[in-house]
């Protein structure tokens, strides 16, 4: 994080939550494949509107000439490769979402209709998303400040974009048609921290419905963020909770220094009124490896100068609007970008820089961008340049940027317009009556403090173990699990500790938690003993089977008499010890026998045939 | 969109003046909404409007006695059917002139964004909009002559598509594209192969299985393919343009008494049945079979048809007096039998009593893969011997049309034959190849 004052932002979120469902249009099942049966190439266009409008986002898209390579999966039919209608809408997917409406006081639509949201980055194989608006308003509570919700939206998941190969992006069709639930509050948050606060709350409240996916990007953030004087910014695809503060941290951050320097600029004169000249030829002889590689690979060098903005591309060695003016190019597939606030650098000599500046006839205060584009688009590369330079002035332009891993973001289009969306005539309106509502009422989760309570009383839990299960919303699945199969206390520490611990190991996640009733099952029928959960869980999320894992780890359960045979084996091996110690070898040989036996017999038994054989061969002994 | 016939609500909003297109307000207990009216959705509830938010989505709200509606701002203009401005396109001398016929069908409709409603495109500038890169390869000039659902069209509409083809071809245009539903299409082809036996120029029918408001229109490859083998080649038949496969890497020409629609919704519905495809188009076109030439000379459409042609498919316990009803007053019958061309030994009798009667039958296979085969088994010696004819590996539609086409031509029974038996447009192929998937 950065040296400057805690942001104050104004910022909304927008929560995408999976759900553990079919899929919305199709009765294909929603998980992530990696089979793949077959490709297929697409173009997609976008077409004008009623007005001869395109939506710009839509456009610039559309003008990167891309094709899209869709991998088919098992978990594919027609309607993601865009080659059937949608069928019936998935009732289940609108009845959570309903549900998340009632939970979060916000007031449902009487009719819901899907639309056509219009996407072309090729995600959607139809070029645009389905989506519908379920409910708007309402609120939720966090840390003791309300925060007003806008709307909840009921949409299909986009395809996973796999690779991109020059102009050929690869996207697997397994996540498409995935429902997703979105959840979007008001800019009432106005700190980071606050919004990982409400982030955290209402993905409780999304789990509580038991209805929702669980593990590494099955929720994803968007956030919409402002600092004073700024404008609104949209940051998509937020995966870890974690990051948020930081990445509102960075953003304010930006906002601050764009503002910085459209403030210096006001100052300056700064008209952009020449085009690019042709540098080709001047640096034809470059050390500069990126100018070489960009040269081998038939680009040209062009240069335009950028009057009275030296020092604001890159400032006190933090890039402003450079950073700025690459991200756009590289928005539109073109990577090559120097500037004259980094140079010399990059192999640029002093010299080379020098000759540039004078070819373009730059003045004292003047900045310029070399940029490596193939001739034929090097306009349209000059004119991004142009574009964004332009936009320095003022300050913060309204935007679209994907969050990077390590908290930073970078541009990917300009804000969606409005021309983007219109009705998707293949599916029916829903009616939302109050038959409907009703239904969905009678089965809301209860509020997670009444939960906690509940489970607390009923189960013998720690208060802070029972709250915790309630706002993981594990609650009904606790509860459940509980009553069948007995052992709350290991239940609980699996939900807590054991699943997370172990998802860290195997580094992936368990879709829905539905193995946990074989767990239960077989550990009340003894089939293996508690401390072998940990190794189990490891073993199932490297994708193999309950029973596959008890056996191959070989803990299959044991019966009393082969453990303490066992037992008497090791303490007649440390008879030494026991003869030394007494009694007191118990504990030793505890770590001893727990390696052999950990998991096939339970660590309690373990213990209590240890002290009785020690007891046994110490009174033999004596006697 | 059709109006349900809500009429209080209707009545209501008429008495506020307000139509669709106009932004409203609806007031019900403490919600408030604003938005643009969008015409009533068929299948909504009763009593409910729907309108277009600022956020661009469209909900239904519940109108009851106590809901508030106002008129906020009237629609500049009816925002429903709006012509779709056409890009400005300049011909430039370079590129060879192709004319347009537009007819109708999910190819040529554009979308109102704000409402949903569709409408469709008047003219090749509207089709140029839609797909601006065949400004490049040739210049497209016409209009839609008429606009129609493909399942309504028939002989009426063959009539007119044929006569302006001749009629444009014989101006000097390089040669035709034609727009058209993909329902019908191959029955389009068809027709138009037998109406137009000699052609100075290419014919390609073009088709779209996904609507042009998406991205994903497929109807722009299809278009564009259909316009470079219009403009650019030699064939002088009437050929249906589609997508070779489900990706938009180029299309298919397929020879219009062979091509036949084989999926409801793919994209690469359309296939030659029992032919190779005449050419392969993506950047080129790369030619897989033999194909008739264009001769030079003027084009006469030959549109005479008989009306009283029915076809039928046979099926298990299929009853000859019923055979006899539908086929009372007929001129001509087309059965599409089942494997070699069967039916069932009842049916073979009245089969006879209609050939009897000078009533030609044809005989083609509901299997559409493979050919007539009478010789085999007894059932089809015995139909021989009622005097069918053999339709050979012709489509059942193909014989349909073209047994339509001969009798307008023929009355002798012999001569009927004789015609029918004659492989006038390329519907007969003799030579089935290969092992390819069907």
């Amino acid at each position: 994080m950065n040296s400057d004052p805690p942001a104050h932002i104004k910022a909304g979120l927008e929560i995408h939550q999976q759900l553990e469902t079919e899929k919305l249009f199709c009765s294909c099942p929603s998980v992530l494949s990696e089979q793949v049966s077959g490709l297929v190439l697409r173009k997609l266009r976008v077409s004008v509107s009623e007005m001869g409008e395109v939506d710009e986002a839509a456009r610039l898209q559309t003008a990167k000439n891309e094709s899209f390579e869709y991998e088919i999966t098992p978990n594919s039919c027609l309607v993601e490769l865009d080659e059937e209608p949608p069928h019936a809408v998935n009732m289940e997917a609108i009845r959570v979402g309903l549900e998340m409406a009632l939970l979060l006081h916000s007031a449902p639509v009487d009719e819901v209709h899907f639309m056509r949201k219009v996407v072309v980055d090729g995600s959607n194989t139809a070029g645009f998303q389905r989506t519908a608006l379920l409910s708007m308003g309402g609120w939720l509570d966090v840390g003791g400040r309300r925060v007003g919700i806008q709307s909840i939206c009921c949409e299909e998941d986009a395809c996973r974009k796999m690779e991109r190969k020059g102009d050929t992006v690869t996207y697997r069709l397994d996540r498409l048609g995935v429902p997703l639930l979105e959840i979007s509050t008001d800019p009432d948050i106005d700190s980071p921290e606050m919004l990982k606060a409400v982030a955290r709350k209402i993905g409780m409240l999304l789990r509580a419905t038991g209805k929702v996916k669980r593990g590494i990007g099955t929720i994803r953030e968007d956030l919409n963020i402002s600092v004073r004087g700024g404008s609104r910014v949209e940051i998509k695809g937020v995966q870890e909770l974690d990051m948020l503060p930081a990445i509102a941290e960075n953003e304010a951050a930006r906002q601050r220094r764009l503002l910085d320097a459209s403030g210096r600029l006001a100052e300056r004169k700064h008209a952009i009124e020449h085009g690019w000249k042709d540098m080709t030829a001047l640096l034809s002889s470059s050390q500069s490896t990126v100018i070489r590689r960009s040269l081998s690979a038939g680009s040209i060098i062009g240069g335009m100068i950028l009057p009275g903005y030296a020092g604001l591309l890159s400032s006190g060695g933090q890039s402003v609007i450079g950073t700025e003016i690459a991200q756009r190019l590289r928005a539109i597939g073109i990577h090559g970008i120097l500037h004259s606030d980094e140079l010399p650098a990059y192999g640029v000599t002093e010299e080379e820089k020098t000759r540039v500046s004078n070819e373009l006839g730059a003045r004292s205060g003047d900045a310029f961008v070399l940029c490596a584009a193939p001739l034929s688009r090097m306009d349209e590369a000059m004119a991004a340049v142009v574009t964004r330079a332009l936009q320095a002035a003022i300050g913060v332009p309204e935007e679209t940027r994907d969050a990077k891993e390590d908290g930073s973001t970078a541009y990917s289009r300009p804000l969606p317009g409005r021309a983007r969306m219109y009705p998707e005539t293949d599916v029916l309106p829903i009616r939302v009556d109050r038959k409907l509502l009703e239904g969905i009422a009678s089965g809301l989760p209860e509020p997670f403090e009444e939960q906690a309570v509940k489970i607390e009383k009923e189960f013998n839990l720690h208060r802070q173990q029972a709250v915790q299960i309630a706002e993981e919303g594990y609650g009904k699945l606790f509860t459940d699990l509980s009553s069948r199969y007995g052992n709350p206390a290991v239940l609980a520490r699996i939900l807590l500790n054991n699943i997370p611990e172990a998802e860290r190991e195997a580094g992936t996640s368990f879709g829905d938690l539905s193995v946990l009733e074989g767990v239960m099952a077989r550990l009340r029928d003894g089939a293996f003993a508690k401390e072998a959960v940990p190794g189990l869980l490891v073993c199932m999320l490297r994708g193999r089977g309950l029973d596959e894992c008890i056996s191959a780890l070989g803990i299959g359960g044991m019966t009393r008499e082969e453990a303490a045979g066992i037992i008497a084996r090791i303490v007649n091996e440390h008879s030494d010890l026991v003869r030394e110690r007494g009694e007191a070898s118990v504990g030793p040989l505890m770590g001893i026998a727990m390696k052999e036996l950990r998991g096939k017999i339970d660590g309690r038994d373990i213990n209590a045939l240890l002290a009785s054989e020690v007891r046994r061969v110490i009174s033999s002994r004596d006697a | 969109m059709i109006m349900v016939a809500d009429s209080e609500l209707q009545k209501k909003l008429a008495s506020l003046g307000i139509q669709p297109g106009d932004e409203i307000m609806v007031a019900s207990g403490e919600r408030e909404l604003k938005g643009i009216l969008i015409p009533h959705h068929e299948f909504s509830d009763h009593g409910i409007i729907t309108i277009k938010l600022g956020s661009g989505y469209n909900v239904g709200v519940k109108a009851s006695g106590r809901t508030r509606i106002e008129l906020l701002k009237k629609a500049d203009a009816s925002p429903f059917g709006k012509q779709q401005r056409g890009a400005e396109h300049t011909a430039t001398n370079e590129l060879r002139r192709v004319a347009f016929a537009g007819t109708g069908g999910t190819i040529a409709s554009f979308v109102d964004y704000r409402t949903g409603g569709v409408f469709p495109a008047m003219d090749a500038a509207g089709i140029v909009s839609l797909v601006p890169e065949i400004s490049r390869i040739c210049s497209l000039e016409g209009r839609n002559i008429f606009s129609v659902f493909s399942e309504n069209i028939g002989y009426q509409q063959w009539c007119v598509l044929a006569e302006e083809i001749a009629d444009r071809l014989n101006e000097g245009y390089s040669g035709v594209l034609v727009s058209h539903g993909t329902d019908t299409l191959s029955y389009t082809a068809a027709a138009l192969s037998f109406m137009l036996p000699r052609l100075s120029g290419p014919v390609s029918i073009a088709g779209a299985q996904r609507s042009p408001d998406r991205p994903s229109f497929d109807g722009y490859l299809n278009l564009v393919s259909a316009a470079r083998v219009s403009s650019s080649s030699d064939i002088g038949e009437v050929v249906a343009v589609m997508h070779a496969s489900s990706s938009d890497r180029g299309c298919h020409v397929h020879r219009g008494t062979k091509v036949r629609k084989m999926h409801s919704s793919r994209r690469d519905a359309f296939r030659s049945v029992n032919a190779e495809p005449i050419a392969f188009v993506d950047d080129e076109i790369h030619f897989l079979s033999d194909y008739r030439k264009s001769t030079s000379g003027r084009v006469r459409a030959d549109t005479r048809m008989e009306n009283e042609v029915a076809l039928l498919q046979f099926y298990p316990d299929m009853d000859a007096r019923d055979l006899l009803k539908w086929t009372d007053g007929k001129k001509g019958v087309v059965v599409a039998g089942t494997g070699l061309g069967h039916v069932n030994s009842g049916l073979v009798d009245a089969i006879g009593r209609l050939t009897a009667k000078d009533v030609p039958v044809v005989v083609t296979t509901q299997c559409l893969y493979g050919s007539v085969d009478l010789n085999v088994y007894a059932t089809g010696r015995d139909l021989i011997k009622a005097g069918v004819i053999d339709g050979k590996d012709m489509l059942p539609e193909v014989a349909y049309v073209k047994l339509r086409h001969v009798l307008a031509h023929h009355s002798r029974p012999g001569d009927i034959r004789k015609a029918m038996m004659n492989n006038a447009a390329g519907e007969f192929n003799d030579r089935r190849t290969g092992l390819d998937e069907f």
